[in-house]
């Protein structure tokens, strides 16, 4: 059952358990983050007020007035051990499509804004990228990012934004630093990338991550007048399966018409996904998940 | 009906006591954020203790009464005004119609908390009526006040004349001591690391909002060690994770930075110790400059003193009934 490191647990305060459960990002801790915090969902001791899964830890906020701080702790530890390697864990989730406009003209034109605070004063932040991850060229890294899906490994930092995973193994992953310094502006439904996270900025404001395109899509709509936000403002859970495809100006131009016409939906697919199939055939599984995404 | 905006203030927006459970979409609790001060406003002018308040930063708005009504103001020493005139703080008092309500300059602290007879009531959004500005969510249009927004107050009236006794009103130092539970990243930290963040005075700079409070005083010496995969290049940066409300964080081994109510959810940069909830409070009445030491508490000391807290919480609503 085990081949799992034991988590380590620590009091954020008097209302929160943190726990991390792997030092390094691995789909692994987060696919143990994932069942182990659906678990909890589903066996919810009174007093629980938050449970946010993340990217290889999780965290719990509480009301110690109406859980005793030690009996919860107890009970997260059961469910870690219930849960093990989580290798037969499997999650009932969604594959979806993000178009992309890469090097798209606002966020060339925020990023040359920043160039003081870059590694690279003199390269785009997508040519930097290729270059520090061995690719040819823009184009190349183009390709690398958009072939292969990504994981949605945590939602959050502001309302909705999706950190993700690159479902490849480790020594295939774009990796790139962020910003030397902060931006202090980032164009809303900014694609972004840093350390081995990608990210898609829901709001405008500050950022660090690297930019290398934009979406048309809305994926944060607190008016939720938009019908991909009918239930709920935030269009991102934990576990979404993504794939970006690259579009060009005049898709995009259209795709933004649609968006506000009201007529743009997210394309998107239930999918089941489970850990050791992808882990022991990582190229063929996510084949089938673009087939998934593409059947009508 | 309603109350007009003239002058907005520096940053004053509609907070109750938050929101629970979208956290895991990043979406925080907002809420005021010195909730002790909104919940005794409340109770003066007889709202429910979480009704929705307007929270003014350090410079007060300029509100036009349309209809009487009663108001509190509590938590900075922030002087009201009305038509010109000085009213008290921590006292309901009556409003008419035709008014202009508007305050003086700051003495301390940095917070003030008008409650309105009836309540502040715009939208529940998501199960409150906070304002969450990084997420444009809730209060008026999502953000702080702008000149020409119209507050609806909700029905029910109270009465003028209730005020709160002086040992109930918290005091507002320029130095304080708030209390932390070490903990999270704290091995990140040497143990001279350790100790510096415990030793030093700490002053609050400028950068201090509903997001996070920003402290400078000394740099804290982290370990020798590889950043783990994913994680970025400093040695302080860890795989991105979930930040708790309170939590301290120390990009760089410099600069602190406490996390508040509309805390961004996760990040990475390593965090060393968590502020006790009830002082929160504490933290949300500091000015730039207040010289701020952290010590160290057991989960237990931290539970009896939220024990204190609700104690003194039961006291005000027993003497404002």
């Amino acid at each position: 059952m085990s081949g799992a490191a034991e988590a380590r647990y620590s009091w954020g305060g008097d209302e929160h358990i943190f726990v991390e459960l792997a030092e390094s990002m691995s789909l692994r801790a987060n696919f143990r983050a994932m069942a182990i915090t659906t678990s909890l969902r589903a066996d919810r001791p009174d007093g629980v007020l938050e449970i946010c899964p993340a990217n290889a830890s999780y965290q719990v906020r509480y009301d110690p007035d109406v859980i005793e701080p030690e009996k919860l702790l107890g009970h997260l530890r059961d469910i870690e051990r219930k849960v093990g390697d989580a290798s037969d864990f499997s999650l009932a989730t969604r594959v979806v499509e993000i178009p992309v406009l890469y090097r798209d003209p606002w966020t060339t034109e925020t990023l040359m804004r920043f160039r003081d605070r870059h590694q690279d004063p003199d390269a785009t932040d997508i040519e930097y990228a290729a270059r520090i991850n061995g690719l040819a060229d823009a184009d190349e890294f183009i390709r690398v990012h958009s072939g292969s899906p990504w994981f949605t490994s945590m939602v959050g930092f502001v309302a909705g934004l999706p950190f993700m995973y690159q479902m490849v193994p480790q020594e295939r992953q774009l990796v790139v630093p962020k910003y030397l310094r902060p931006r202090t502006d980032t164009p809303k439904q900014t694609v972004g990338h840093g350390g081995c996270f990608g990210c898609i900025y829901s709001v405008r404001g500050a950022g660090g991550y690297q930019m290398f395109g934009i979406t048309p899509a809305p994926i944060y709509d607190p008016s939720q007048s938009a019908p991909d936000f009918a239930d709920f403002m935030v269009f991102f859970r934990p576990g979404d399966i993504v794939r970006f495809a690259p579009v060009d100006r005049d898709r995009y131009d259209d795709l933004v018409a649609e968006v506000e016409a009201g007529t743009f939906r997210i394309r998107s697919r239930p999918v089941d996904f489970a850990l050791k199939p992808f882990l022991d055939d990582p190229d063929g599984v996510n084949t089938r998940l673009l087939e998934v995404l593409r059947a009508d | 009906m309603p109350i007009e905006v003239r002058k907005p203030g520096l940053s004053t927006t509609v907070q109750d006591t938050g929101r629970s459970g979208y956290y895991d979409v990043g979406i925080p609790p907002s809420g005021a954020l010195d909730q002790y001060s909104l919940t005794v406003a409340n109770r003066l002018v007889g709202n429910e203790p979480g009704a929705a308040a307007l929270e003014c930063v350090y410079l007060g708005p300029e509100l036009l009464f349309t209809e009487d009504a009663v108001v509190a103001i509590t938590g900075a020493d922030l002087p009201p005004r009305v038509n010109g005139e000085e009213r008290p703080l921590w006292e309901a008092f009556p409003v008419r119609a035709g008014d202009v309500l508007d305050f003086g300059y700051v003495k301390r602290g940095a917070r003030a908390y008008l409650a309105v007879g009836g309540g502040i009531d715009v939208p529940v959004v998501l199960g409150s009526r906070s304002t969450y500005g990084l997420g444009k969510l809730g209060g008026v249009s999502g953000g702080p006040l702008v000149p020409g927004d119209v507050l609806p107050i909700g029905p029910g009236g109270g009465t003028p004349g209730r005020s709160l006794p002086d040992e109930l009103r918290p005091a507002l130092a320029k130095e304080i001591e708030v209390r932390v539970v070490m903990g999270l990243y704290d091995h990140v930290l040497t143990g001279a690391g350790r100790r510096g963040f415990l030793d030093t005075t700490w002053t609050l700079t400028p950068v201090a909002d509903r997001v996070g409070f920003r402290y400078q005083g000394g740099e804290l010496e982290t370990v020798d060690r590889t950043p783990p995969f994913g994680a970025g290049q400093d040695p302080s940066n860890i795989v991105d994770a979930p930040y708790p409300i309170g939590s301290i964080q120390v990009p760089g081994g410099v600069e602190p930075i406490i996390l508040h109510r509309d805390a961004v959810s996760g990040g990475g940069y390593m965090m060393i110790a968590t502020v006790i909830s009830c002082d929160l409070d504490l933290v949300a009445q500091s000015a730039p400059g207040t010289r701020t030491r952290f010590v160290d508490v057991t989960l237990d000391d931290a539970l009896a003193a939220r024990r204190e807290y609700r104690q003194r919480a039961r006291r005000v609503a027993e003497l404002l009934a």
